[in-house]
């Protein structure tokens, strides 16, 4: 492992460690935060048991709907404006102020517009991932050096095949910082609008768990959704290093 | 020492060629008017001084830019507002696409026509051989150096088949004795292919050892200021640079364009 895995791994399991030893110590309440091995016990347990697998299932498949959908509207949109001068003017305010907006302002009326159920905390998703792959993919457009979209023209290839073969792959690093940028997005928008409204899936039993005071179901399911966050920002992470390392620091 | 090609029916056909960029204050009248012939399978040398519209030259030729006035014809047929089939084009900048190895860089063009696969292969083949890149296939761009980048791109353009190749200062952003040895290249490529060759270049020395004849343009607005024949037979290569009529025909190049680069550098 190399120095700074090293650094990292312990960055994590020091402070875990000092938790630990001060729960088990009785400095800090059970009632307040159990100890870290309790939460992996309790985890574990919860994922054993499958009583979970209903809520997880769904919040992951609300997330991959809202993420899924962020990138193709999001790079279909960002190709389009910018072909657009005018409506690039026109938008480009709007996106660049678009995380002062809190969206969840907007949860009540999806709420009244689809009714309580997937397509609210989906569209909440949406919204908040969209707008990072449009800037992203308008970056990487502007990025394309403008002798490879004339080497398009001498191939004879239209607006639409230079987008697929041209442009967008010469892009692709910084679509993938917008991509990376719609997967946490995704994540933060379905569970929050699981968590202050909804029926069902994770957020929905964490706020059911908190509310009942049930430490032992709440815990566990916060770690396991910074797990999954992590676990797919690091692999997203690994394959964007190995695509650019592929591509080398050519300009 | 033989004359230019025998055969000389014009491959491409300028008349009154103009450009002028719009802009604030009436516009920049970049080039022209350009009355010019290239005939079939000939090698041409644009030289200028710099600024002197010579890019903008081999555009309008590609089809890339639409002239202001005038008109660009390509086998008898005006060009419209698109590149002309037929047509290969090679740009000073490195245009490789670096997400694709070297071997996919090569064959990129032939997808949209319909090649088939083994025809695909075999033209790939013969690319990388007569570009010397048969151990860098699998290569990506960015772990080749800029005179392989180049090679790559001029097979890219190779395996298309064009009967009209425009080169925009390909060797440009290349040290002096790589030029000389990619210059080697494309005559060797050049007689393979039987293609009319257009070279843009402000390298005198260059222009006076590949072509068969070299147009001089003036300084911006650029214009035509006269064509010269080198007479070198098609079997040459950079030796010529020894021979005394290598001397005469740069010297004659330089004694018309010294006046025109001073006036682009003091206008």
């Amino acid at each position: 492992m190399s120095r700074i895995a090293l650094y990292r791994v312990l960055a994590v399991a020091i402070p875990a460690a000092l938790i630990e030893a001060a729960c088990r110590a009785g400095w800090i309440d059970r009632q307040t935060l159990p100890a870290p091995s309790e939460m992996i016990a309790g985890l574990a347990a919860i994922l054993a048991s499958g009583r979970m697998n209903g809520a997880i299932l769904e919040t992951l498949k609300i997330v991959l709907a809202a993420f899924a959908g962020s990138v193709v509207i999001g790079v279909a949109a960002g190709a389009v404006i910018h072909r657009a001068p005018v409506a690039r003017r026109l938008l480009e305010p709007l996106l660049s102020t678009w995380y002062a907006v809190p969206v969840y302002a907007f949860y009540p009326l999806f709420i009244v517009m689809f009714g309580l159920g997937d397509r609210p905390e989906m569209l909440i998703g949406l919204m908040l991932g969209v707008v990072a792959v449009i800037a992203a993919t308008l970056n990487g457009l502007d990025s394309v050096p403008p002798v490879l979209v004339k080497t398009a023209q001498v191939f004879r290839l239209g607006p639409m095949r230079t987008a697929l073969r041209v442009t967008l792959p010469y892009a692709a690093p910084h679509l993938f910082t917008g991509i990376k940028l719609a997967v946490a997005y995704s994540f933060i928008g379905v569970i929050g609008a699981e968590f202050i409204m909804s029926q069902s899936g994770l957020g929905y039993e964490i706020r059911y768990a908190f509310d009942n005071l049930d430490n032992a179901v709440m815990y566990p399911l916060i770690l396991l959704i910074l797990a999954v966050a992590v676990a797919v920002n690091a692999t997203l992470d690994a394959w964007d290093r190995a695509l650019r390392a592929r591509r080398g620091a050519t300009s | 020492m033989a004359s230019g090609p025998a055969s000389a029916s014009a491959h491409v056909r300028l008349d009154g060629v103009t450009r002028v960029y719009s802009g604030k204050g009436g516009g920049v009248h970049a080039l022209g008017p350009v009355d010019l012939e290239l005939r079939a399978g000939e090698f041409f040398a644009v030289v200028g001084p710099s600024g002197c519209g010579k890019s903008t030259l081999l555009e309008m030729i590609a089809g890339l830019a639409p002239p202001t006035e005038g008109q660009v014809q390509f086998e008898g047929k005006a060009i419209g507002g698109a590149v002309p089939d037929g047509v290969g084009v090679v740009f000073q900048e490195n245009a490789c696409f670096p997400w694709l190895t070297v071997a996919e860089n090569i064959v990129f063009g032939l997808k949209r026509q319909s090649v088939a696969g083994d025809e695909v292969q075999r033209r790939l083949q013969y690319a990388l051989q007569l570009m010397g890149l048969e151990d860098f296939s699998k290569a990506y761009p960015a772990q080749l150096s800029g005179g392989m980048r180049q090679r790559v791109c001029i097979a890219r353009t190779l395996v298309t088949q064009p009967r009209l190749i425009l080169l925009d200062e390909p060797f440009g952003a290349l040290d002096q004795q790589t030029r000389l040895l990619m210059g080697d290249e494309l005559l060797r490529l050049w007689r393979a292919t039987g293609a009319t060759v257009l070279l843009i270049t402000h390298a005198l020395d260059e222009a006076a050892l590949l072509a068969d004849r070299v147009a001089v343009m003036s300084a911006r607005p650029g214009r035509i200021l006269e064509v010269i024949e080198t007479g070198w037979d098609r079997e040459r290569d950079s030796r010529i640079v020894s021979d005394p009529a290598f001397g005469a025909v740069t010297g004659r190049l330089w004694s018309l364009l010294r006046d025109q680069s001073l006036s682009a550098l003091h206008p």
